[in-house]
């Protein structure tokens, strides 16, 4: 659990002279986390359970080091942001294109808006297997059904992003002479910005959760959730403790290191809204 | 996903359901082109696989997928599947709700509580329960528990979150008053600070049912047991019987429908807009 530092609720950019501030937020966000660790510990100590199931953290931090060392670790979870970005790059493309047509125009809202609500309400992993059986073991139904879970929030996101679009932005900007492609570029676009990223944020997570099961399932070669998956038939809770923890600090990266940046440099810097 | 919970801070002002012919033309528009498009989309589906340009146990013709349908209800294996279903997911949702509603309160009214379970639950909420699917089958076994607990994890952290942010909005106007009219802790607590939380409670149970209801089907793949709606999908993979899985499909999004609308939607009418804590942003 060292991603603890990384939890710490947005600390300011600018911090200033008072590190001693700093330190204590640390402290503080570091002390729930020692206690857990104090209570797993004593716990894994006392052989409540097998040790082969409950593993020390000594145990936990050594197998994490001895697997990232031989690279095991790295490629894993190289893998695994591979498949999510490639299966988020299409749910963005996709589901952003559909969300706007559908924002826009009267009749592909007809079209799409009843089947995306059919859709989407379904659980995403419950359609795995069908993509299984349609496109096969491996790799491609993996990206697939991620890039089909996540584009749902996108399309309903954008759809109501550009809907929000205030009406007399548009009147004025045609007023001064915009041409549509200027319209879209200019004012519906960065006017629905806001609601699309929020959609994408959704999307993501949407996709990252997909992705660990559909790893266990669609037997992929290599991947994070398939290590866990296949560290359980021999026992090596270790191991699954490691993919874990890795798992939890992508999942943050991707949330602080991802998202609240584009934000920063695009909406709130468009004065869409206020940070 | 589409209700957006507002905070009505002047007095309860409900939108009355005035149904004018205008938008109930609308409204009868909507249906019809809905009605249309998912024709249209069954048409295509159908032609596609009578073509039998792919194989017809993987694209089954919607007859067979209705009289599959209609075969596992009638003969009740459907049943016993979704019952195992619900028992599972609502388990664990309540579960989630015991536990997270009062923690997300204690969280928001006691300082150290905030400060000791805030940084757990932001570095826990990130990891996907599926991950811990595994980990869970060597402690627990595979079967009910293992359900149950992935479910409780997926539901829990929503719930907690929801509730802590809205007990921290409940207008300290509200409050003060309330405590200058001589409320004392216990009432202040029923009669302001619970309803004024509400309207986030309810979104926090509906995120986490939604949660939960993902969990719980893909819990029952990976942690196979012998009933349950996700277990039928997956099993069926391996009979290669495409109109059982789409079948299953229908009725899992079925009941999904069902508890969001009905579930979810009638409680909200029961409690936050009759008390006009929300009106209804439907358009």
């Amino acid at each position: 659990m060292q991603d603890a530092a990384v939890a710490t609720p947005s600390v300011p950019a600018r911090v200033g002279p008072r590190i001693g501030e700093h330190v204590r937020v640390i402290g503080r966000n570091l002390f729930p986390f020692m206690v857990v660790a104090v209570i797993w510990e004593v716990i894994a100590r006392l052989e409540v359970f097998p040790r082969r199931l409950f593993p020390t953290l000594e145990e936990v931090f050594f197998s994490f080091w001895r697997l990232t060392a031989a690279g095991i670790l790295p490629h894993h979870a190289f893998e695994t942001v591979l498949r999510l970005l490639s299966g988020f790059a299409l749910a963005a493309v996709v589901g952003v294109t559909i969300g706007v047509l559908m924002g826009r125009s009267r009749r592909a809202e007809d079209i799409f808006l009843p089947l995306v609500s059919i859709l989407a309400p379904i659980p995403g992993l419950a359609y795995a297997p069908l993509f299984l059986l349609w496109f096969g073991l491996g790799n491609f139904p993996a990206v697939l059904l991620v890039g089909f879970v996540s584009m749902f929030p996108i399309i309903f996101n954008s759809w109501t992003g550009v809907k929000a679009v205030k009406e007399i932005w548009v009147r004025s900007a045609q007023a001064m002479g915009a041409d549509d492609k200027r319209l879209f570029r200019h004012v519906i676009l960065p006017g629905a910005l806001p609601y699309i990223l929020t959609g994408m944020r959704l999307g993501l997570a949407q996709a990252w959760r997909v992705l660990v099961a559909v790893e266990m399932l669609a037997a992929v070669p290599w991947g994070l959730g398939w290590l866990i998956f296949g560290a359980r038939e021999m026992l090596n809770t270790d191991v699954m403790l490691s993919g874990i923890v890795l798992i939890a600090v992508i999942g943050l990266l991707l949330e602080k290191l991802v998202f609240e940046k584009i934000e920063k440099y695009t909406v709130v810097r468009w004065g869409m809204i206020t940070a | 996903m589409t209700m957006t919970a507002q905070t009505s801070g002047d007095t309860g002002v409900q939108d009355v359901k005035a149904i004018d012919p205008a938008k109930r033309a609308a409204k009868w528009r909507a249906f019809r082109r809905a009605t249309i498009t998912i024709g249209l989309a069954l048409a295509t589906y159908e032609i596609i696989a009578r073509t039998g340009s792919f194989p017809r146990a993987l694209l089954p013709t919607l007859p067979m997928v209705v009289r599959t349908l209609f075969a596992m209800l009638l003969d009740g294996s459907m049943l016993m599947h979704s019952l195992y279903t619900l028992y599972r997911v609502l388990f664990g949702f309540c579960l989630a709700m015991v536990v997270g509603i009062p923690l997300g309160i204690l969280m928001a009214r006691f300082r150290r509580v905030e400060q000791f379970f805030l940084p757990l639950v932001s570095a826990l909420m990130p990891i996907p329960s599926f991950a811990l699917v595994p980990l869970f089958m060597l402690w627990f076994g595979i079967g009910n528990l293992t359900t149950i607990i992935i479910v409780f994890y997926a539901a829990t952290f929503p719930m907690i979150f929801n509730t802590w942010s809205g007990v921290r909005s409940v207008n300290p106007l509200w409050v003060r008053a309330a405590g200058a009219m001589g409320a004392d802790e216990h009432k202040l607590f029923w009669k302001v600070i619970i309803p004024g939380a509400s309207p986030f409670i309810i979104t926090g149970m509906r995120q986490s049912f939604l949660r939960a209801w993902i969990a719980v089907v893909g819990a029952e793949m990976i942690a196979a047991s012998n009933w349950g709606l996700g277990w039928v999908i997956f099993d069926a993979k391996e009979f290669l019987n495409a109109d059982v899985m789409l079948a299953s499909l229908a009725v899992i999004g079925f009941i999904g429908f069902a508890f969001e609308r009905l579930v979810f939607g009638s409680l909200e009418r029961g409690t936050v807009m009759r008390w006009g804590m929300m009106r209804s942003a439907k358009s």
